[in-house]
């Protein structure tokens, strides 16, 4: 066991994967020689060399369009896009060549590739550089979504996402990057899909995922005081999302909160609580409350990001608005 | 293609053989064929959907596919089933693809927009105006790491030179050395308005702001086409990126259907002028080849569609289990 940074397990993960298949190789703006602009490749283009490790320009959608296209010709691409604001830049290679390539062209290839991208806010970014867009990619067959909440997930799960045949979308979020936790030596594995239950609890389940994670935890820290058991389930992967778990606590608990940084409406919690509505019905005995971002661009001034970003007071609220 | 009665392989100084001549004849009438046979079963009701033709440049698909090798990657566009037939898709499972059969290259679930054949390096077609530069230039990424040997070519019509992704292939491409090769398609048309209301540029000056080497050529002379091809795609191979210009003429619509009310008639004249496969024939018979030494070529070639479109309608029609099972997330 080794306590490692969140940014640290997926450089290791990334030399992991390099060194474990030659056809592993990354793709992104300022990753190579500066090391990524949050450090998390650093010292992968001395290990592994500038034909493996690409300075690319900036140019989002030939990045990841030809990441598609070298995905189809026996490369796996990790392309990383700077900030996840930045994906609107690569939408169509995204959605309508990544996404489509498998089915469209009847199985004859598979899009071996993964898009890492930062979001979140904590670094007063502003309303370009702090959005959490993942609901959208979600929302498109074809892209699978993945969505780490500390350093052992985010090596296993990179690892996974890499060896998997088909595009993958890994999202980090940024107030996670210098998060300290253990890394198992040897490092886990793991697979795509599956949840986590982060603490159990008897009388509610609030079901999160990323950094949000913590502030679910910290939630459940202050409702414990109050004689409330909140069971905290890491979803870590979105698309597949495991609604198993998620119904088999809801079955222990009766109660759901769905608790996210990305803004409320429309958003991952939305299908969530939809699914568990339908086929979770016979075990509600509450409603089922979202707590997100207020519906408006992520605000810069501190005061206002620090209001804007869902508090572990507004996930303990939503959970004692289950409970009454 | 089983070859026809043997002819003369004499060659103008500079020129092709009458051999090889022949051959890029046959290869551009078939996809003519093919395409007229296309339009009837679109009329027909029998194709669903909307399909694009390439009457009028059949040369330029044939003249680079000539250039190419097995190994070589292409990618292509909304009008591309020249390439397709180009880079040797075969025919029978081409066209259950068209009629959205469940032995179609791609299940029925592609159509003409998504024609692909990944088994002969054809990266399919694409509904979305210049997104096969970046693909293309992604294959020739992995060209390049894998060390293939192998070039990439990316088809593309001058409608797709105001598109920001092409921009950014064209300067990947060059600023890596890649593998790769862009072959414009210039018919002077993007989708219903012309060049010159779309571009303030030309692709001359594109390439030249880009580094990439320009070549400018006939696109409806085969001849000229394939040796300017065959240039271009060893430099490519060579790490020198192309760029290839193919002066062309869209004879169809945008679409099977369109009206066309955009166009004149003057301009339908000058194209018939240019035919592509007239062309040929008035060089073969240059080369001592007579027209009618071509029947027996141009007999083989329908009855080889008959029977792929026989096969194609006697398919079967995929079943949504069978679709839903290409879907993983």
């Amino acid at each position: 066991m080794a306590e490692t940074r969140f940014a640290r397990a997926i450089n290791q993960a990334l030399a992991d994967a390099m060194a474990a298949d030659a056809s592993v190789i990354l793709l992104g703006e300022d990753i190579a020689a500066p090391g990524g602009p949050f450090s998390v490749t650093r010292g992968l283009l001395d290990k592994f060399g500038a034909d493996r490790v690409r300075d690319t320009p900036i140019a989002e959608a030939v990045i990841v369009g030809a990441s598609v296209g070298a995905a189809m010709g026996g490369l796996k691409p990790v392309v990383e896009i700077m900030f996840m604001d930045f994906v609107t830049l690569a939408m169509d290679a995204l959605v309508n060549q990544a996404a489509k390539a498998r089915f469209m062209f009847g199985d004859q290839t598979t899009v071996p590739m993964v898009l890492r991208t930062p979001h979140g806010g904590g670094l007063n970014a502003g309303p370009q550089h702090s959005q959490c867009l993942e609901a959208w990619l979600a929302h498109v067959p074809g892209l699978k979504v993945v969505c780490p909440s500390n350093p052992a997930d985010a090596y296993a799960l990179l690892r996974a996402a890499i060896d998997d045949p088909n595009p993958v979308i890994f999202v980090e979020n940024k107030a996670l990057y210098a998060m300290k936790g253990e890394l198992p030596d040897p490092p886990p594995s793991d697979r795509l899909g599956v949840a986590r239950t982060a603490r159990p609890g008897r009388d509610a389940t609030i079901v999160s995922y990323g950094a949000a994670v913590h502030t679910a935890l910290k939630a459940a820290e202050a409702l414990a005081r109050e004689s409330v058991e909140a069971e905290v389930i890491d979803l870590r992967s979105l698309q597949p999302w495991d609604e198993a778990a998620v119904l088999a606590s809801l079955a222990r608990t009766h109660r759901l909160v769905v608790a996210h940084e990305a803004v409320e409406a429309f958003g991952v919690g939305a299908e969530i609580a939809a699914r568990m509505a339908d086929v979770g019905f016979d075990e509600l005995d509450g409603p089922i409350v979202r707590v997100g971002a207020p519906f408006m661009p992520v605000p810069f001034g501190k005061t206002l990001e620090a209001e804007y970003v869902p508090s572990a007071d507004a996930v303990a609220a939503a959970v004692r608005r289950t409970l009454a | 293609m089983k070859q026809g009665p043997a002819v003369p392989s004499r060659a103008r100084s500079n020129g092709l053989p009458a051999r090889e001549l022949r051959a890029l004849y046959g290869r551009m009438l078939l996809i003519r064929r093919v395409e007229e046979q296309l339009g009837r079963l679109f009329a027909d009701g029998e194709i669903p959907g909307f399909i694009h033709l390439s009457i009028g440049q059949e040369a330029v698909a044939a003249g680079v596919g000539a250039a190419l090798e097995p190994r070589d990657t292409a990618a292509s566009t909304h009008r591309g089933h020249g390439h397709a037939i180009a880079k040797g898709v075969d025919l029978d499972r081409f066209f259950l693809e068209l009629l959205g059969k469940q032995d179609g290259l791609c299940r029925g679930r592609g159509g003409s927009m998504h024609v692909a054949d990944l088994s002969i390096g054809m990266l399919g077609a694409n509904g979305i105006v210049g997104a096969g530069l970046p693909i293309a230039v992604g294959s020739a990424i992995a060209h390049q790491v894998r060390k293939t040997g192998a070039v990439a070519v990316a088809f593309f019509g001058d409608g797709a030179l105001a598109e920001g992704a092409v921009h950014e292939s064209l300067n990947l491409a060059a600023l890596w050395k890649l593998p790769f090769l862009a072959v414009c398609e210039n018919n002077g048309w993007g989708e219903f308005s012309p060049t010159d209301r779309q571009l303030a540029a030309t692709l001359e000056g594109l390439a030249a702001a880009y580094n990439l080497p320009w070549t400018d050529v006939d696109g409806n002379d085969v001849e000229a086409v394939t040796l300017a091809a065959r240039h271009v795609v060893a430099e490519a191979r060579a790490g020198r990126p192309q760029v290839l210009e193919c002066r062309t003429t869209r004879v169809r619509g945008h679409f099977e259907g369109d009206p066309q009310k955009y166009r004149s008639t003057e301009e339908a004249s000058a194209m018939a002028a240019r035919d592509p496969l007239a062309i040929a024939v008035k060089a073969l018979a240059a080369l001592g080849v007579g027209e009618a030494s071509l029947q027996p070529e141009a007999a083989e070639i329908d009855a080889r569609i008959a029977a792929a479109v026989a096969r194609a309608r006697a398919g079967a029609l995929p079943g949504m289990a069978q679709a839903r099972a290409g879907v993983y997330a």
